[in-house]
């Protein structure tokens, strides 16, 4: 494929358009959210482009500037890929939405309202460079763009307790990186290449890459904030502004995920060991536990969101042993890789809707304290009700794409006899049910809210939109499965 | 006569490895953040004997070009990230007057 056709410039200006707006939005200032609002308008554009061009076509790979690797970098849309620029486009189009509104009424002035756009927008280009790059040191870059971006959004409002949680977040971030750098190092120095494709011919099952893979994904695993390196999560989600919080949470754990997922069943398939797999498995599932227990405990509404954070990334961990598990005996393949998509679409998708209506809820209350909640659903239904119906998706209750998720990873436990890893998924859901009756039954309580700051309804529209599209998901959960079947790695098939 | 390759490499990982007991064992978030630096540069000197070798493997007069290029981005990378963590440092100093996260508090 030649750079600089249709398609091909699509898949550029996923990453182009947003880096260009970022700059520009630092000129410009003020007009940060218009810039913000015709990039999302153009992005959203360029991934129907190539969501077309990959349903009919087939993967499409870009060799930039026309170099091949081992000395050019290559880029990659596949169906996995495609779909997770998707649900970025949806919640980034969702946030600015919301942002253009809360920094334009606190008055445009604000350190925070010029700050949000140009890091909002880095942040987007990093993450869709994550889900394209085929070169390992390229997403290095890409991760920390990811990574730099998200935690000025943490210290973003500039008061004690964020700017705490922003430092936490950085000193993990700052380990995590130095892990995945010294790794790729040594991949190099073994391989003479970081292309994933050319990896995935040289790569050995020895003590070099094992260890080499073994630092890359402890240092991914710390930015994905997996259990037992979840600490700097919950503060630094719950302290950011709400449309932040709802990037950070939804779609930032997502991209260093990502590229653990493409190591993993893409760069070096063959060097998983079972006790490699469990172990990942193992910590995702105590994150469940762990972090749902801990969500029940908080009493503030955004902390507990940020603990769902913890427990829902830990499902993602399941798909190391469980791929390829159910295998050709189903008639969905994979059920356990494409369930384990769903799950990061249908979190996105809810955790954005979540975010987005606390904020909501703050904005009107002042505060998320869970006893000043009381009785909202009365004077903010459709909010409240965007909250419900993304607590429906991450509970995992039909027909959401929450429990498509885990209907395909529990079919995979049970077929390849893991039962162990159905019985997580069980017992996450109850948690999850329990920390999401408190918010509810608090939003739904038989009492009249104190004095309200009215919110706009185009506003109460949002998280609704995003937490239909999460139950949508579920419904209509044929065409996403076709459409992430294509360019599906083997592995993903015949297991790890 | 020690190979010099191995020696640029065995002196990367032992900076590495100072670094990485002080990025761990220090509080003080400035020492962390100069600690984090000391283990970038010893990967990269590890990353520069790595393309040396490679060089040297294969013939060809002078080092591999692709690691000095991925090493001179990874500085720039690590430049930004050492400049917002210090920005940070100090917005979190002037607005609790500590230099430590809370929880190292002693």
């Amino acid at each position: 494929m030649i750079p600089g056709d249709g398609a091909g410039g699509a898949l550029m200006a996923t990453v182009a358009l947003p880096l260009a707006g970022s700059l520009l939005a630092v000129v410009l200032g003020r007009h940060g959210a218009q810039v913000a609002g015709g990039v999302a308008l153009g992005v959203g554009a360029a991934v129907a482009v190539l969501a077309a061009q990959v349903a009919g076509g087939g993967v499409l790979r870009v060799d930039l500037g026309g170099w091949a690797p081992p000395l050019g970098i290559a880029l990659m849309a596949d169906g996995l890929a495609v779909a997770f620029l998707g649900l970025g486009a949806v919640v980034m189009a969702a946030v600015v939405a919301q942002a253009a509104a809360l920094f334009s009424t606190r008055g445009g002035e604000s350190r925070a309202g010029y700050g949000f756009w140009p890091l909002v927008m880095v942040l987007w280009a990093a993450l869709n460079l994550t889900f394209l790059s085929r070169d390992l040191f390229n997403l290095y870059v890409a991760l920390e763009l990811l990574t730099l971006g998200a935690v000025a959004l943490v210290a973003i409002g500039g008061q004690a307790g964020p700017l705490a949680a922003a430092l936490r977040y950085m000193v993990f971030a700052l380990m995590g990186s130095l892990l995945y750098l010294l790794g790729a190092v040594l991949l190099y120095a073994a391989h003479g290449t970081l292309d994933i494709d050319l990896l995935a011919i040289r790569a050995q099952p020895a003590p070099p890459d094992l260890v080499a893979a073994g630092l890359i994904t402890a240092g991914l695993a710390v930015k994905t904030a997996l259990f037992p390196f979840h600490a700097w999560l919950p503060p630094a989600h719950a302290g950011a502004p709400a449309p932040a919080s709802a990037v950070l949470s939804a779609l930032v754990p997502k991209g260093s995920f990502f590229i653990l997922w493409r190591l993993w069943f893409e760069a070096m398939p063959d060097l998983a060991a079972p006790p490699v797999l469990t172990l990942l498995a193992g910590l995702g599932g105590a994150a469940v536990i762990y972090g749902s227990a801990l969500a029940l405990m908080q009493g503030r509404l955004k902390m507990i969101v940020a603990y769902s954070t913890v427990a829902q990334l830990g499902y993602l961990f399941l798909v190391f042993p469980l791929a390829g598990g159910a295998g050709a005996a189903q008639p969905w393949e994979a059920s356990a890789w494409t369930g384990t998509a769903f799950q990061a679409l249908s979190h996105g998708l809810a955790k954005a809707a979540m975010f987005l209506a606390a904020g909501l809820f703050v904005m009107a209350v002042g505060h998320d304290r869970l006893e000043g909640l009381r009785g909202l659903a009365r004077t903010m239904p459709m909010a409240v009700f965007g909250f419900g119906l993304a607590a429906v998706a991450l509970l995992g209750l039909p027909p959401s794409g929450g429990f498509t998720a885990k209907y395909l990873v529990m079919t995979a436990a049970f077929a390849s006899g893991q039962v162990v890893w159905a019985g997580v998924l069980v017992v996450g859901g109850l948690l999850a049910a329990g920390y999401l009756y408190r918010p509810m039954a608090a939003l739904f309580a038989d009492a009249a809210p104190g004095p309200l700051t009215p919110v706009p309804r185009r506003l109460q529209a949002l998280p609704l939109l995003l937490a239909g599209l999460a139950i949508g998901l579920g419904v209509a959960s044929d065409a996403p499965i076709t459409f992430l079947a294509i360019g599906r790695p083997d592995a993903a098939a015949e297991g790890l | 006569m020690i190979d010099p390759a191995l020696l640029y490499g065995l002196t990367g990982a032992a900076v590495v490895g100072l670094g990485l007991y002080g990025f761990l064992s220090l509080r003080h978030l400035l020492r962390r953040v100069l600690a984090f630096n000391v283990v970038g540069s010893g990967i990269f000197l590890m990353f520069g004997a790595a393309g040396y070798r490679g060089a040297v493997a294969e013939g060809t007069a002078g080092a591999d070009p692709v690691p000095q290029a991925l090493i001179i981005t990874g500085i720039v990378v690590a430049l930004a990230a050492t400049a917002l963590a210090v920005g940070l440092i100090l917005a979190h100093a002037r607005a609790t007057g500590r230099r430590t996260l809370p929880e190292d508090d002693t």
